[in-house]
């Protein structure tokens, strides 16, 4: 009973400063570790509360591919991160007074909310109890919201054309290889026959 | 202290909250760049996440697991997507600072 509950506030304390310390670090190379370590800890704080599937998602997913899309922008990009830290102090009431204000309403709702009556009846899909995560997942996913898991998938796959499309560029002044027009040129147009006689030039 | 080491819904939320205002804090501390302004908006998603898969622990309900899938899918696009904007645009401006941002200014 108290060792998942150690773990839990673990979890949250480590997750809560990793957070603290992505807005808050000098170097941005430093703010994407962190965030890679909050993704962990959220990763671990599921595996305490017994969604595995999205916790080890979470890790390949944020940690394999976002964080390390987010690591490579940093470092290939040649800014100065002094010259955009100015004004941090500027704007720091202003972001205190709004987060406070979240801060207040998140705690009313956190500290006064009550199960409805009926919420246990309009369950879409009650999780099954002999299956285990993974599996009662996929057996949701892949009948009940197929649909919408293909549609996810052509998210996807437009965003992945569209930063291709982005990113892609074609330089001034830079010689190819067009295999086309390659293939595309005849002997007659480049080759020339010239008769010449002696002693004369061509 | 026998509540605090009852961990329930409300421990989860409690973290999520936290997380999500971090993120709304980092909108407004970073105000100048936009790769961290990016981050703080994964964290905010990430603090959506956690109260859906709590919500979904908690009712007995799966379908919060599916929408905290869908919810990863749409951050990944979005992150790939935002990067590739700062990509090109700082290729062609060699500045990410948001008040530089101002081409489209009529």
């Amino acid at each position: 009973m108290i060792l998942p509950a150690l773990a839990f506030y673990l979890f949250a304390a480590v997750l809560v400063l990793a957070g603290m310390l992505v807005i808050t670090a000098r170097n941005p190379v430093h703010s994407v570790l962190f965030l890679i370590l909050a993704f962990f800890n959220a990763a671990g704080l599921f595996v305490l509360i017994g969604a595995e599937f999205v916790a080890m998602i979470l890790v390949i997913v944020y940690v394999g591919a976002v964080a390390v899309l987010f690591l490579f922008v940093v470092m290939m990009l040649d800014i100065n991160f002094q010259e955009l830290r100015k004004g941090f102090l500027r704007y720091l009431p202003a972001g205190l007074a709004v987060g406070a204000a979240l801060l207040a309403e998140l705690g009313l709702v956190i500290s006064g909310w009550v199960y409805a009556g009926p919420a246990d009846s309009v369950r879409a899909a009650p999780t099954p109890e002999s299956v285990g995560n993974a599996q009662a997942l996929g057996d949701l996913l892949y009948t009940q919201y197929a649909f919408i898991f293909e549609a996810s998938g052509l998210v996807l796959l437009v965003a992945m054309i569209g930063a291709i499309v982005l990113t892609l560029r074609s330089r001034k002044g830079v010689r190819r290889q067009v295999i086309a027009d390659q293939l595309a040129r005849r002997r007659e147009d480049v080759v020339a026959v010239v008769k010449v006689r002696t002693g004369e030039g061509v | 202290m026998e509540n605090m080491m009852d961990i329930g819904l409300g421990h989860y939320l409690s973290v999520a909250a936290i997380l999500f205002i971090l993120g709304v804090f980092g909108i407004f501390l970073n105000r100048r760049n936009v790769i961290i302004i990016l981050m703080s908006v994964e964290l905010i998603l990430l603090a959506v996440n956690i109260n859906l898969v709590a919500f979904s622990v908690f009712l007995h309900d799966l379908v919060g697991q599916v929408f905290a899938l869908f919810i990863l899918t749409v951050a990944a696009a979005e992150a790939a997507i935002g990067l590739a904007i700062l990509v090109i645009y700082f290729r062609n401006r060699g500045s990410i600072a948001v008040e530089d941002i101002n081409l489209m200014k009529g």
